[in-house]
């Protein structure tokens, strides 16, 4: 399991938050090809992704090898300072990770 | 793992056959997260893609639905883009890149969220990137012409 992949950053406005995460993932496509062996690297993506506010499930998603690598994900929701917000993703392979931050 | 493995014991108390499942180690937490629609990312038109994600496939236009996305992309390995809707009962997200060979590039279920995606994504080349918010069981889109000068898709 990958430790320490996501970075979050949240900061409310008004009574809503702005939630962005950084993720460290390489999002292989399956195309590229290994310059010192001349084969394919393979394919491993993050492929699902779920954020929660104090435990419960505000949004879920799907990701192809066309995000990024690096994957950066902002999305808003309704929550106040001192909420915690969890984000978890899991790639093609099973490997997954999972981060809490404070909204501050 | 443990710290996870508590909260999700503790959100599945009430439905004691979840509980039991996750004690029995049957389930792991992350099973919570709902399977990748596969045969949406593989469709090669549009149509494909929304019917796989989103469960109708034709979208109409609508100035309700925002695509920020800059003009010219230097470096299409990196293209950042925003999707938002003001509509009331958005309730999924998809973003589409016409010019790539498997146009679905992400999709969202917003169940406490607001309709509002920020992310950064690849294209091979310029096209129109598509942006689809279903609402009431409509889907609506607005779409974006974005021109590639180095396309992000090869090695």
């Amino acid at each position: 399991m990958a430790t320490d992949t996501i970075k979050i950053r949240a900061s409310v406005a008004g009574d809503v938050a702005e939630v962005k995460c950084l993720i460290k993932h390489d999002m292989e496509t399956g195309q590229r090809v290994d310059k010192a062996t001349g084969n394919k690297v393979p394919a491993k993506f993050i492929n699902e992704i779920s954020a929660s506010v104090n435990g419960k499930e505000v949004l879920t998603g799907h990701m192809s090898v066309a995000v990024s690598k690096n994957p950066y994900l902002a999305f808003k929701v309704p929550a106040k300072s001192g909420d915690a917000v969890k984000v978890t993703w899991k790639d093609n392979t099973g490997d997954t990770d999972t981060a809490e931050e404070k909204i501050g | 793992m443990q710290a996870k493995r508590r909260v999700f014991l503790k959100g599945s108390l009430a439905a004691s056959a979840v509980g039991v499942a996750v004690g029995a180690g049957l389930l792991t937490p992350r099973t919570v997260l709902a399977a990748w629609p596969e045969a949406a990312y593989k469709a090669k038109d549009a149509a494909g893609a929304l019917k796989g994600a989103l469960g109708v496939d034709s979208a109409t236009d609508s100035a309700d639905v925002t695509v920020k996305a800059p003009d010219i992309a230097e470096n299409g390995a990196v293209v950042p883009i925003t999707i938002e809707s003001k509509m009331a009962g958005a309730e999924m997200i998809a973003m589409l890149v016409d010019g790539n060979e498997m146009p679905l590039v992400c999709d969202f279920t917003m169940t406490g969220a607001q309709a509002y995606i920020s992310t950064r994504i690849r294209m091979g080349k310029t096209s129109n990137v598509v942006g689809v918010v279903k609402a009431g069981g409509k889907l609506y889109q607005a779409k974006k012409e974005v021109k590639v000068t180095i396309g992000g898709c090869g090695g």
